[in-house]
């Protein structure tokens, strides 16, 4: 799927829960967000933009969560 | 003229809480304080004579038949304006009532003609039958004095005719246009002889103000104001109940059939939802069902550019099951999916579903809520606990203020706008947000306190400045919320609204709306009393729809206005089963009830039940089906009874989706702009041709009754089980009530339901449970389901779609009250009398400074796509802003809209699209294509050739 799509979606939630103050937190509700509405294959993907491309295109609590799911898999 | 068989009362039901006891004809009779005599005798099986008196509309005491005998009191009064009273003694019958009801009926009968209750249009003629009941055959007084019986009929309008020499003149009809309806269309014109039935200034029904949506007709005590449909068909010889296919307000209807051949549909005045009324789609746009366009024969083929070649039901199932193990087979278990349908039944998209979790062996299903209220159960969820609306529709009678936010009842949900208008003749506040100047802003008697016309998608700006003025000026519920509410989250969300910079003077910049507009609105929606919210897409839309959802519900809740009747968060649902097929497990992530695929006691539960293994993994939506169709990943798809390739956004990147794909199986009743793109095509039934259940947006569960034989030989939910057998997985229901024993065996808000109890019922409101088994027509009483209702901080995120030098303009779209969704029904019915395309409001000033007058061609370019479509120049819309319909294929509404859509749910956001509008004069070169790709596939239709395999 294009990485450039699954990454203003990454964004998009992570524009929501930015408005936590805390940082760590905001990026746990995007990353928990993204695997309960996510299909694996699209979470996959998005894991593999963040380690083969740096995440190029993920604003920082959208990074922070992928970094999560990435750890998490 | 009411349904046939029905017992019409008279007048209204009163529902005082105290009763009072009086004598009817020597019975005692028993009966809520404020009943009439008329009715009180209905009631005890007494049924006085009458004309001008209907049990819909207020006692008129106009006619004179209905004359009654009192104890102890002079005169003869009329038992329709006459109230009971303890220990009343009525007569209604008596040598003196019968004198006078003759000589009355002779003077009707006078100028009424002689051939009544011969022709069909007459056969349940009131006055006939009334006339009969009094052994009046002959008029003393029909001479050679003035009638009225050669005056023309008007046949204008496609559906009803007037035909003035049969009316009585007894008002029933502008009555109910104004009381019922709220159109205001008709008046009695002139006085004495000359006084007669006129629409709006003496025009013919069609160029009237009148909106047909048959009140008139149904109220018409003669056959002055008829179905064509029953002049033509004949005297229908059964009546079956059932619910309109149509919008999200689920009208109950007794169709009336003649062998087989629908009559008419009468609504049903039982009908919990509308009570007896209805709208010029549900009442008389049924003749899609039996249109030519529909197919009714299984076809395949190979590839697109292939004829459709006629096979029966057993090679069709065979060759989609086939194909479908194909591509598993290829490209993996995860590579085929399903779309449910908000138009199919709630026993059929549970069956899809369920087809796609136990026989495809995936989670990769979706609905086409997804991209309309999907944000709704979302927003719903997360804040209050539950994703549905919180009251019935009823309970508007009792708001005191009412907010409509992006939504237009008038044209979308027609029903309920009459009643919500009813509400407001009667006094409540009314507050418009939206940035057309939809009807309700001015309409007849009624007028918005308050129209907030703000700019598309910044919803959550003003509806952070709305409770910005409701936090800082002390206007919350705080022992409500104290009581109710998760108090960390209610002092966050208190502390974000209070920043200065959502105050209205501050977000006025986004919103385009004055700041003392939003003050005053915000004050009156907190302190006068009920408040109730209700919205539509105009609120889901967005790439901040559940956003917006959730500051709904968070102002709500700090308001107190959840929990009772006349308040609430209701939002008005688009299709018929939108609420139903969300309940049923249509989502990729969730079990019916709302249950995430992830939570092992819930899969657990489906497991024994379905005998498979179940995914713990969401599946895909269905705009990641279609990213997943370009990337090779996603081949095949089942689709019952939607329509993608003109609904979805962005057409372009979805019919390349369509084009990649290898086996596409559509179910549906016309060869619609999907199927354009299918290899194997299934019939489908119409609403008239199958049994089961809808829910519509009250949460209200009402039956679907078969009224004619499917035209394939198949109901819907048939041919979902021959696929699942086909593929495996075997299913065997005899009938609907099966599926829905299963859904109540599996889900807990419906573990009481039966067929059953809804027969008895009429209808049902979930949850429908040991705790509450006959429904619940409010919920969130004592507390909100989740426990504790949950605040969410609402950051206003401008969207990425904004007016450019390039795109000046925002295009927003929406409905109109003749069409519906993609048209494929309302297309294929006269309403298109009202509407046959699409058209593009343009506000003057925008068009002046681009030359463009009402009726010309207008090119409308987005990054996404160009369209051209006729203009309507008009100051409905506000400057910067265009907005036009989906209801036509050939306009490609969304050849223009984008792929943006909302962060949580991926609801694409149609209502907010930057373009660019200027004078053509030929249409787009999409345009062009979609018709060389249509004339192709249709001659591919008729080219195909039976087989005998």
């Amino acid at each position: 799927m294009r990485a450039d799509r699954l990454v203003t979606m990454a964004n998009d939630i992570g524009h929501f829960f930015n408005a936590d103050a805390d940082k760590s937190e905001a990026a746990k509700s995007v990353a928990n967000h993204i695997k309960r509405y996510w299909d694996p294959r699209m979470r996959r993907e998005i894991v593999a933009h963040y380690k083969e491309a740096g995440g190029a295109g993920l604003d920082p609590v959208a990074r922070s969560a992928v970094a999560l799911l990435a750890t998490s898999n | 003229m009411y349904s046939k068989g029905y017992h019409d009362k008279g007048t209204p039901a009163a529902d005082a809480p105290t009763n009072v006891t009086l004598e009817i004809d020597g019975q005692t009779v028993t009966v809520p304080d404020g009943t009439s005599i008329m009715r009180a005798a209905a009631l005890a099986d007494v049924n006085v004579p009458k004309l001008c008196a209907t049990d819909t509309l207020k006692a008129f005491g106009s006619c004179r038949l209905c004359l009654v005998e009192i104890e102890g009191r002079r005169g003869f009064p009329a038992s329709c304006t006459t109230l009971v009273a303890d220990g009343l003694k009525v007569k209604t019958e008596s040598p003196k009532l019968t004198q006078l009801r003759r000589n009355v009926m002779e003077l009707y009968l006078s100028d009424h003609p002689a051939d009544c209750g011969s022709t069909p249009a007459s056969s349940r003629c009131e006055l006939h039958e009334m006339a009969g009941k009094l052994g009046v055959t002959e008029s003393r007084y029909r001479l050679d004095g003035k009638q009225h019986l050669q005056s023309a009929k008007d046949e204008s309008n496609p559906y009803f005719t007037f035909d003035q020499s049969e009316c009585i003149v007894c008002s029933r009809c502008v009555r109910a246009c104004d009381d019922i309806q709220g159109t205001f269309a008709l008046t009695i014109q002139g006085r004495g002889f000359s006084s007669k039935v006129s629409a709006s200034q003496d025009e013919p029904f069609l160029a009237s103000e009148c909106v047909s949506c048959g009140a008139c007709v149904e109220s018409c005590p003669t056959g002055a104001l008829s179905e064509k449909s029953l002049i033509q068909v004949g005297v229908p010889n059964k009546v079956t109940t059932t619910t309109c296919a149509y919008c999200g307000v689920g009208c109950s209807f007794n169709v009336e059939s003649k062998d087989g051949e629908v009559v008419r549909m009468a609504p049903n005045r039982d009908g919990h939802a509308n009570h007896g009324h209805a709208c010029v789609k549900g009442r008389f746009a049924y003749g899609y069902a039996t249109h030519d366009d529909r197919i009714t024969s299984p076809m395949i083929r190979k590839s697109i550019d292939d004829p459709w070649e006629q096979v029966s039901w057993d090679v069709a199932i065979n060759h989609a099951a086939s194909e479908f193990r194909r591509i598993q087979a290829k490209y993996g278990r995860d590579s085929i999916g399903g779309i449910t349908s908000s138009r199919c039944t709630n026993e059929e998209t549970f069956l899809v579903q369920k087809l796609v979790r136990a026989a495809f062996g995936n989670n990769n299903v979706d609905t086409c809520a997804r991209v309309c209220h999907s944000p709704t159960g979302y927003g719903l969820k997360n804040t209050i606990g539950e994703s549905a609306g919180t009251q019935n529709f009823d309970s508007v009678m009792k708001a005191d203020v009412i907010v409509v936010v992006g939504a237009n009842p008038t044209e979308g949900h027609p029903v309920f706008s009459s009643q919500m208008k009813r509400r407001l003749r009667q006094g409540a506040k009314l507050i418009v947000i939206d940035p057309r100047e939809i009807a309700l802003v001015k309409t007849p008697h009624i007028e918005a306190d308050y129209h907030l016309p703000l700019r598309p998608g910044t919803n959550v700006a003003l509806f952070n400045s709305i409770a910005h003025v409701i936090v800082t000026e002390g206007l919350t519920k705080e022992q409500y919320v104290a009581d109710r509410c998760e108090a960390d989250s209610y002092t966050k969300w208190k502390a974000f609204v209070a920043e200065d910079r959502n105050a209205p003077e501050n977000t006025a910049a986004s919103t385009g709306v004055k700041p003392e507009l939003v003050r005053e609105a915000a004050r009156m929606y907190a302190t006068a009393g009920s408040g109730a919210i209700y919205y539509g897409l105009g609120v889901t839309e967005h790439s901040q729809g559940s956003t917006m959802v959730m500051c709904i519900a968070n102002l709500a809740m700090a308001t107190g206005n959840v929990g009772r009747e006349g308040v609430g968060i209701n939002p008005l649902r688009g299709q018929n089963n939108v609420q139903g097929s969300c309940d049923m497990g249509s989502f990729p992530h969730e079990f019916s009830g709302y249950r995430h695929v992830s939570d092992d006691a819930t899969r657990a539960l489906f497991e024994k039940d379905w005998g498979v293994p179940l995914l713990a993994e969401p599946g895909l939506r269905i705009p990641n089906m279609f990213e997943a169709a370009l990337d090779g990943s996603f081949m095949g798809m089942y689709i019952q009874g939607e329509d993608p390739a003109q609904s979805d956004p962005d057409t372009h990147h979805v019919t390349a989706a369509f084009k990649a794909m290898e086996c596409i199986v559509v179910q549906d009743l016309f060869l619609n702009e999907t199927a354009k793109y299918a290899h194997v095509f299934l019939p489908g039934s119409s609403f008239l041709e199958k049994d089961g259940t809808f829910t519509n947006a009250e949460r209200r569960v009402s039956r679907v009754r078969k009224v004619m034989e499917p035209k394939a030989g198949f109901q819907d939910w048939e041919v979902t089980m021959l696929l699942s057998n086909a593929l495996g997985y075997p299913m065997h229901y005899r009938h609907p009530s099966e599926i829905m024993d299963e859904i109540a065996r599996l889900t807990p808000t419906f573990s009481e339901f039966t067929y059953e109890k809804l027969d008895r019922a009429g209808s049902l409101q979930w949850p429908v449970t040991a705790e509450a088994p006959d429904g619940t027509p409010t919920m969130h009483v004592d507390h909100f389901v989740r426990g504790k209702g949950k605040f969410f901080v609402t950051e206003f995120v401008p969207t990425n779609e904004r007016a450019t030098r390039r795109y000046p303009l925002l295009l927003t779209t929406g409905r109109i009250l003749s069409q519906y969704n993609v048209g494929a029904q309302t297309r294929r019915t006269k309403n298109s009398t009202w509407a046959a395309a699409d058209v593009l409001e343009i506000h003057p000033h925008d068009a002046e400074t681009r030359g463009i007058k009402t009726g010309d061609m207008v090119g409308l370019t987005s990054r996404s796509g160009e369209i051209v479509l006729p203009a309507d120049v008009t100051d409905r819309v506000r400057p910067g802003v265009v907005y036009t319909t989906f209801h036509f294929p050939e306009s490609g509404a969304n050849v223009v809209t984008t792929e943006n859509s909302d962060w949580a749910t991926n609801c694409p956001e149609y209502k907010v699209t930057a373009v660019e509008i200027v004078k053509v004069n030929h249409p787009s070169e999409w345009q062009k294509r979609f018709h060389e790709f249509t004339e192709q596939q249709l001659r591919l239709l008729k080219g195909r050739e039976a087989t005998h395999a």
